[in-house]
């Protein structure tokens, strides 16, 4: 089970609806740990681990796991320091109530832009150094011994000179009671024994059976069940609804309006709830998008395209001056579409209000702003609120958002003391996103005689995400996030040297949401980016890789991955019988990775990936086997979007709805991968979003290998891919 | 009034007769294994069999069901995650998030139940599951696995 146990409130059960056997039985029972059971309690040692008498060691997790294996990772992290037994290890959340309680012990629990392990592998491993310092001494007082003739291995620690042993589990008490030193000393990467091992995820079990609870599943005494409906037209407003219409409808208890914009149907199960939802007339006041529509965001992001109006990026040399030296210039215009996340899990919370608490069960990615956003529905301060993190069914940034939390607690606030379970439809899901935001790219390079890069202009056109979500974090004005990938430095440097250069952004800002999506906006930039340079590399009449290595000189990583997918894939022998090989390569979250894709075009038009390799340095890998099921996933996720993403807006809304006009790739399309995890060490990288930046553009550059034709526009369906 | 034999088990519950199977497990008989991901019969989540076969049940109304059909769910699968597919998946950490997992494990042993050495092409053809979070190699392999094991006759 991925948690072992999720603290809730006194009183409360918890009641996994997973059955055993013939199936028909209702689970588990498990009592909060309230001071009611505090004899009971296990001891922790700080507030990373906590040892039980039996030697199980739990280790506390503050970042959310939602499938990318962060709970695993950290744990190892934790673990390695502490020296304990891997085979006695579970996992904890600890709540953001508690979190606020302890002045944020726990560091941040925000779980984004691979941050899980790179942005917080120092503290934690320093907890686990900490027990472990602590534990040592415990057992050496315990025994009146010099704690420098005391050795642990594995949960057992040893006096030398007498041979004596003793567990953790038998000293934890103790060392609880001890002060633990200001600072501690890690180990040298040398001395990993855990850390970089392929060692198996500690919440696959329950994942194979229906135990798994996520939080669709949570089931609460008394619990009523509510679907809502937003207005599908952004910035539209709730005028009016007519409950008569449903209220007789079997199972309904109540129709409540939600904020200004919405409606909700409480009823004994989620399926009655949506039933009358569906029967509601409903009137909406549209706003100010009801013209909104793709053609006409299209057409103010192509006016950006050449505005005077920008924030530069990234400036290097005099790029006009190179571009009018330049031998030869190139110039296109790329453009990338709204994405949806489209987690499996549709959003969803279980709230319960009352005039003194509120508490809320949710699969969040923010644990700590979920409780903002409760607090500040229910008009309670936080710390008579709590969260309590239920497993996500995917995330992928969607859940790093808390509007789903808001309105479970507003309706929930109109039902004092019953917990009610919001679950949105996938329609409603899809109606609600935080969407990858839309940009469009124009692209000029200049060439030498010499067929080299002298000179690239690059202006994004398009939408901010900070603008609308968080700005506070505009640095005059200017989302230096839309950058990834062409920064002068940092964990998203460009990863070429061209000496005259300039990226900026002329920030245009529709009405439709934007949001964090996996990848972020690395994802587009990497297609223009690397796409482009593809195109400069045919016009100066070179081999893609040969121009890329020119560029590279100042890279030595970058040009390592490089190196290392051309060399796997055979890059210039042939691939077999049309069978045509594109690559791309960045940094991004701080790490470097690069792709060679293998695909074949036949003369209808028809795509097919064969294989696609791909090389990571992370710097350190900490687990090697979850970094290659994160850069499959990477694949699914990033051609996903390449193939068939894309949110189209008419009318003020937008017009997919579900996995039928959203489709998502399926097995039968999943090129074989070929994974190359390269730690270099020295630094720490992400894993879960480099590699989509990186999908797209590899399998584009092939397609124009297999084709001539360039694709600029995304997605591809509907594309004709038939040889030029 | 639904009459069901779910996992081996006739059960009787009172419920609109165009309630979907997949409601009627995961509300009415607590068995939260069978997912939501669509409701129109897309994405795979709520896979179940239904006399062996894999079925949407998000789109099935109880009313369109007899007792004498049986329904499967992954609860029903095995006691304690013991069936080969499920202990193949263990060995290979297939899941991510795992959300989709329950209803991909009830298309693959479905699969395998009609096809016990599937090809690769087979498996294409027959797993329509979504998995967002790109399962689908680590998928793939544990098939393969499950059926050289089962022509080994260890499975």
């Amino acid at each position: 089970m991925a948690i072992d146990r999720i603290m809730i409130s006194r009183r409360d059960f918890l009641i996994g609806t997973a059955a055993a056997g013939a199936g028909l039985s209702l689970g588990m029972y498990l009592p909060d740990g309230g001071e009611a059971q505090a004899a009971e309690q296990p001891r922790e040692v700080n507030a990373w681990v906590v040892i039980e008498p039996d030697d199980t060691v739990i280790i506390r997790i503050a970042r959310s796991e939602m499938g990318q294996g962060t709970l695993t990772g950290l744990a190892q992290l934790v673990a390695e320091e502490l020296e304990c037994d891997w085979s006695k290890v579970k996992t904890e959340y600890p709540t953001p109530g508690q979190s606020l309680a302890r002045n944020r012990v726990w560091g941040s629990f925000s779980t984004g832009g691979s941050q899980g392990i790179r942005g917080s592998h120092q503290y934690v491993r320093e907890g686990g150094a900490l027990a472990r310092v602590l534990l040592i001494e415990a057992a050496a007082e315990a025994w009146d011994v010099p704690v420098e003739e005391c050795s642990v291995a594995a949960g057992v620690i040893s006096h030398g000179p007498t041979g004596r042993t003793t567990s953790y589990g038998k000293v934890a008490a103790a060392a609880a009671g001890l002060v633990p030193p200001v600072a501690v000393e890690l180990k040298d990467p040398k001395d990993w024994k855990l850390i970089g091992r392929p060692v198996k995820r500690l919440d696959t079990h329950d994942k194979l059976t229906g135990a798994q609870v996520f939080g669709t599943d949570l089931q609460l005494p008394g619990m009523l069940n509510a679907s809502i409906r937003a207005c599908p037209v952004f910035g539209g407003k709730l005028v009016a609804f007519d409950d008569k219409a449903v209220r007789g409808m079997r199972g309904v208890r109540a129709v409540v309006p939600v904020d200004d914009n919405a409606v909700a149907v409480v009823a004994d199960t989620w399926w009655q709830a949506h039933s009358a939802l569906q029967a509601l007339p409903i009137t909406w006041d549209q706003g100010p998008n009801a013209e909104l529509s793709s053609a006409s965001i299209a057409r103010w992001l192509v006016e950006g395209l050449t505005a005077d109006d920008a924030f530069v990026g990234n400036r290097a040399g005099d790029v006009e001056q190179a571009l009018q030296a330049a031998a030869k210039t190139v110039e296109a215009v790329y453009g990338y579409p709204y994405q949806h996340h489209a987690t499996l899990e549709p959003m969803n919370a279980t709230a319960r209000w009352t005039a003194q608490r509120c508490e809320v069960w949710c699969p969040t990615q923010n644990g700590e702003a979920a409780l903002q956003a409760a607090a500040e529905a229910a008009g309670l301060p936080p710390a008579q609120c709590e969260v309590y993190k239920i497993h996500l069914g995917g995330g992928f940034g969607r859940r790093g958002f808390s509007d789903y939390v808001k309105q479970a607690v507003a309706i929930a606030k109109q039902l004092p003391g019953t917990p009610v379970k919001l679950l949105w439809s996938r329609e409603e899901d899809m109606l609600h996103g935080a969407y990858h935001p839309i940009t469009q790219a124009r692209l000029v390079g200049g060439l030498d005689a010499n067929g080299d890069l002298i000179g690239l202009r690059v202006r994004i056109s398009g939408q901010s995400i900070l603008a609308s979500v968080r700005p506070a974090a505009l640095q005059d004005g200017a989302d230096m996030i839309t950058f990834q990938g062409m920064l002068p430095d940092g964990d998203h440097a460009i990863s070429y040297s061209v000496p005259n250069l300039l990226v900026d952004h002329a920030m245009r800002n529709p009405a439709v949401p934007p949001g964090f999506w996996r990848g972020v906006n690395i994802n587009q930039n990497a297609i223009y980016f690397e796409s482009f340079v593809d195109e400069l590399a045919h016009a100066a009449g070179k081999d893609p890789l040969e121009f890329r290595r020119k560029l590279m000189g100042d890279h030595p990583k970058g040009l390592a991955v490089l190196n290392a997918v051309a060399q796997r894939a055979g890059w210039g022998t042939p691939a077999g019988e049309g069978v045509h090989r594109g690559l791309a390569v960045c940094k991004t979250f701080g790490s470097h990775v690069a792709a060679c894709a293998e695909v074949s075009v036949s003369s209808e038009g028809r795509l097919r990936i064969h294989r696609i390799i791909a090389a990571t340095d992370s710097g350190y890998a900490v687990n090697p086997q979850q970094i290659e099921a994160q850069v499959e996933g990477s694949f699914v996720f990033g051609l996903s979007a390449m193939l068939y993403g894309g949110c189209t807006v008419k009318a003020g809304r937008v017009e997919q709805e579900n996995f039928d006009s959203y489709p998502s790739m399926l097995m039968a399309e999943m090129p074989k991968v070929e994974t190359i995890v390269m730690p270099s060490g020295g630094f720490w990288g992400g894993v879960g979003e480099p590699t989509i930046a990186v999908a797209a553009p590899a399998v584009l550059n092939a397609i124009f290998a297999a084709t001539g034709k360039r694709v600029r526009q995304l997605p591809l369906r509907g594309v004709d891919l038939r040889a030029a | 009034m639904a009459k069901l034999n779910v996992n081996g088990r006739p059960v009787e519950i009172d419920v609109d007769g165009s309630t979907p199977l997949l409601w009627v497990l995961r509300e009415q008989l607590g068995l939260s294994g069978t997912k939501y991901g669509c409701g129109i019969g897309v994405c795979g989540a709520c896979t179940v069999h239904i006399d062996g076969e894999a079925v949407r049940a998000c789109v099935v109304p109880v009313d369109a069901l007899s007792a004498a059909q049986k329904v499967l769910t992954i609860e029903g699968l095995s006691a304690d995650g013991s069936h080969p597919v499920q202990r193949v998946w263990e060995e290979l950490d297939v899941p991510q998030c795992g959300y989709c997992q329950p209803g991909m494990i009830m298309s693959v042993v479905a699969l395998l139940n009609g096809n016990p050495t599937p090809s690769d092409a087979d498996i294409d053809a027959n797993l329509t599951n979504i998995c967002r979070c790109g399962t689908f190699n680590r998928v793939r392999r544990g098939i393969h696995l499950v059926a050289e094991r089962n022509k080994r006759g260890e499975a």
